[in-house]
Parts: C-alpha cells; structure tokens; sequence
C-alpha cells in the first residue's frame, strides 16, 4: 500500500503543518488554508465524538431489546370474535377466566373480514361469526376443526338513536324516511352480517333506494354503533346486544326491526383447524354452552336460535 | 392502558428503525453515489410508499406473504407458520412502509458531503467501507439520526398497513394505534384518549430530539461547511 492507511481525517490533520503559515501572513489566502486546517482538526475530535454517541446509542438499543419482553406465544385462547359480541365477551372472559384461570385473547371485528383473514391463515383458535355461513365456506374449505359448529344465538337488529332525537321509533324502518335525517350508519353489507340484515330489511319494506345516500358505512357493526352514539349519525341499524350494552343503553333508544323482514342471523361459533390450543378451545365451547353463560348472554339480547324460534313460532333452519 | 400494545409498538418500532439502518444505509449510499443514468426510478420506487394508501401497500405485503405466494410457502416450510397474522409479518410490512422515512433523509446527508474529503480518503489509501466509516457516515450523521428517528417514529404511528397485515391480534400484532381504534369502538373513548395521548407525546419527545440535534442545540454532531 503506498500510503500509510488510517484514519482519512487524521492524516490530512497530520499534513496540516504544511500550511502552517507565520504571523506576518496573515489575512493573506494563507488565512483560508489555515481556516480549513483548523476544521480539519475539529473534524477529528467530531469524528470521535460521534462515535461515542453511536456506542452509546448501541448500547441503548441492546437495553431496551432486554427489557422489552418477547411475547409468549401460547397458553392464551386467541379468539376472532364478531363485533356485536364487544360488551358481552367482555363479562363472558371475565368470568371464564375465573372459573378456570385461563386467558382470552379478543379480537373484534367483522365476520367476513375474519374469515378473509383465517382463509389467509391468521392464527385464530376460535372464531365467533355473526353468521352461520362464513364458518359454513371455512368448512367447505376444511379450515375448520370437523363438527365444532356451534350455534350459539340469533342476532336481531334495531333502529337505535340517541335521548335527545326526535325521531318518532314506533313508525319502524319507515322512520329512515324521515326529512331530518341527514346521516344513517349502517355496517358494510359486503362483510358484516349486520349490514346485509339491515339491507334486507330496508329491501324488504321497499325502502332502500330511498334512504341509500345517507348511508355510512361502519367497518363493523360495533363501529356503526360508535358512529350514532357519538352523534355523528342521526339514527343507525345497529345490533340488539351492541344497543343493550351499558355505554348504549343510557345514551338512547331503540325499536326492534321484526325478525321476519330479513334472513335469520344464526350466530356459530367454531373452532379453527390451525389452532394449537384446541384443549382450551373446546373448553371455551363448552363454557359457552353452560347455562349461567346462556344467561349471560341472553342479557345481552343473544337467545339460543332454538329458543328464539319457538318464541317466533317459526321454525326457519339455518341456510 | 394497553401496555402489552405499548411494549409491542415499541418493539416493533425498534426493531423496524434499526433494520432500517442497516437495510436502508447501502440503498442510500448507492442512491447518492451512482451515476446510473435511470436511478431516478429507484428513487421512485424507495419513495413510493409516501404515496401509496396503506390499503395498497398492506393489500401487496398481504398477499405477497400470504399462504398462497412462494414467500409465503417458503416462509411456512421453514418455521411451519405463514408471515400474516404474526409479528415477523407485521416487521416486514413496516419495513416497506417506513423505507422512505429512512433512505431519503440519509441519502441527502450522504450527498452533500464534500466530494473532496472523499477523494482526499480514496487518494490516502482508505477502502470505500474505511471512507464510509470515517469520513462519510460522522459527516452526515445528523442525516442518519434523522432517518433512524422518522422510520422510528413512522413506525409508531403506523395504522392502514398494519391492520391489513397483523389484523389486531393482542399481544401479536395489535399495536398502540390498532388499540386505539378498539378502544374507541368499544366506546372506551377514556382509555383511547390516554393512549392517544401519550403516542402524541411520545411522538413529540422524539422528533424534538431529532430537530434539535440537528439544529445544533447541542454540539452532538461535527460541522458541516
């Protein structure tokens, strides 16, 4: 090598006696080459400067990496649960936690997007549906644990709006009509069960194509509802569960929508077949099935399907 | 509070911005070097998702990394479970997203060093590395900071991309802002506010950082001519 290596800085500092100019010159160019020479060897001492501070910032990170636990990956249930369930599920892990000491990990959201999501192999153990057919395809595909559909309630929706509307309820879906409404929040029909119902239902009293420009869309239904009780819709086709729970309840009023005027929303609940927790999730199953969680439940406006149709007096299957 | 979603963001958000030093230096380095005469379509590309909806780029990682891509296939045959869904996932989406956030900012630094000391190094002797390391990388350290911190931060903050590929999964892939957007489905508008308030401040704290160190409030990193 012809030149000594090292560090690049250092040794143009080292040529900087060359410049090195005397008193009398000063204020000449030699002034500038002197200038340059003197952040030459600032430079240096910067160069090591910024060095320390990257040890150190390394340091820090290797810290933080230590303190920040890795998560575990199992002995919790991961459950991908419709979002009408919000508040039920709520009570429902509290009281499944104390019973057997056992962890709900809940994630809400829309039916269809989970069964998107655990066609693409998101790894959920258990999955709530608000209806019966995305567990029904998921189990065409064989992604599902054979013979763990359980149906475990019938959704109902309502027109809910909030204390201070003056909206007049008892005129049922007919009241969407209504002048005053700028703003409907309805859920996504493409892939929340609640919104197709709510869209039967205005389908069925022929009443849609009027009321489809004030539409907005929640991504689920718990999001719909959150639209209308923030007050940022007028009136929203929302669930019964989601309109009886405490945050709801106080804040407004509802009238159910009558059951016959869209498709039954049978709910199941099924346990996915990529699931390394099935013990826990069988368990889960069976809690749900005890009569203290149907009471539970029904609280919150979920009935068994049977005993809902009996109640109707029809007896409509699952499709 | 979610704490197990605040220790995850910032697990995440570290893990992202110091695979972004090491992945996004090079591509900087060579952004600013080259002199290919097309480079301005890799400059597009590395800026790309500044622009792009998150749906986009989530919508892409999604199925790029999904069961039914080679990737994903790959990825499954070797650890046995796909990359949706999961953490390493939710790290690779983000890496993508917050690329810009660290590449630009450095590779403006990298270009305004004075070609000369870098020729000066060459012409003592200095390998290319040796020159980066010495000359190259302390003169554009602000640049670099800059970088490391906006892909930190992006990364904090990051929502669109990270529901489509992590689908907030506690404990998993649910991170602070995915939480927030529970909380206030869930009409806990309470416990939102106080996670949202402490990502802002949090947020602030660090860009704050960031500005004044390269603001020269304090003399941490060398001058510039």
């Amino acid at each position: 090598m012809p030149y000594p290596a090292g560090d690049p800085a250092v040794q143009l500092s080292k040529r900087v006696p060359l410049f090195e100019p005397s008193d009398k010159h000063y204020g000449s160019g030699v002034d500038l080459a002197m200038r340059d020479s003197r952040a030459f060897l600032k430079r240096k001492s910067a160069v090591k400067r910024v060095n320390s501070i990257v040890q150190a910032a390394f340091v820090l990170l290797a810290c933080i990496y230590i303190w920040i636990p890795a998560q575990a990956a199992a002995a919790e249930l991961k459950v991908a649960a419709a979002a009408d369930l919000t508040f039920v599920f709520k009570d429902v892990a509290a009281q499944f936690e104390k019973q057997t000491g056992n962890q709900l990990k809940l994630t809400y959201g829309s039916s269809g997007n989970f069964f998107s999501q655990i066609q693409n192999g998101a790894p959920f153990d258990l999955f709530f549906s608000a209806d019966i057919s995305f567990p029904k395809k998921l189990e065409a595909a064989g992604l599902i644990e054979p013979g763990t559909i359980y149906d475990y309630a019938r959704g109902e929706i309502v027109i809910w709006v909030p204390n201070d509307s003056k909206l007049d309820l008892s005129k049922g879906l007919a009241v969407l009509l209504d002048p005053s409404i700028r703003k409907i929040a309805v859920a996504n029909p493409v892939h929340a069960p609640y919104g197709a119902a709510a869209v039967a239902a205005l389908h069925h009293d022929k009443i849609y194509d009027q009321v489809k420009s004030k539409f907005v869309m929640g991504e689920n239904i718990a999001q719909t509802a959150q639209f209308v009780q923030s007050g940022n819709a007028d009136v929203g086709i929302v669930a019964l569960s989601l309109a009886l729970a405490p945050a709801m309840k106080t804040k407004g009023r509802y009238v159910v929508v009558p059951p016959d005027d869209y498709p039954p929303l049978i709910q199941a609940a099924v346990i996915i077949k990529s699931s390394t927790n099935k013990e826990l999730a069988r368990q889960f199953l069976k809690f749900i099935k005890q009569p203290d969680t149907v009471a539970l439940m029904a609280q919150y406006g979920f009935t068994l399907p049977e005993a809902l149709a009996a109640d109707h007096g029809s007896t409509s299957a699952p499709h | 509070m979610d704490w197990s979603a605040i220790f995850l963001t910032l697990r995440l958000a570290l893990v992202v911005c110091t695979a972004e030093l090491i992945i996004g230096t090079p591509i900087a380095l060579w952004l600013s070097f080259t002199r290919w005469r097309y480079k301005f379509l890799a400059e597009s590309v590395v800026a790309l998702p500044l622009v792009l909806p998150p749906t986009v780029l989530g919508f892409f990682v999604l199925v790029a990394l999904g069961s039914n891509s080679p990737i994903g296939r790959w990825y499954q045959s070797l650890t046995g479970h796909g990359l949706a869904f999961t953490f390493e996932g939710l790290v690779i989406a983000s890496l993508i997203a917050s690329m810009p956030f660290a590449v630009q900012p450095m590779a403006a630094a990298f270009s305004q060093v004075d070609r000369n000391l870098i020729n000066a190094s060459s012409m003592l002797g200095a390998s290319r590395f040796r020159t980066f390391v010495r000359v190259i990388f302390p003169l554009s350290i602000s640049g670099v900071v800059t970088g490391f911190v906006l892909s930190f931060a992006h990364t904090l903050g990051e929502f669109g991309v990270v529901l489509m590929v992590g689908g907030n999964i506690p404990g998993v892939t649910r991170t602070v802002a995915i939480a927030i957007y529970d909380r206030v489905q869930a009409f806990d508008y309470a416990g939102a506010n106080r996670m949202a308030l402490l990502l802002m401040a949090f947020s602030f704290v660090t860009l704050s950082i960031t500005y004044s160190i390269n603001h020269r409030v304090w003399a941490v990193s060398p001058m510039q001519r």
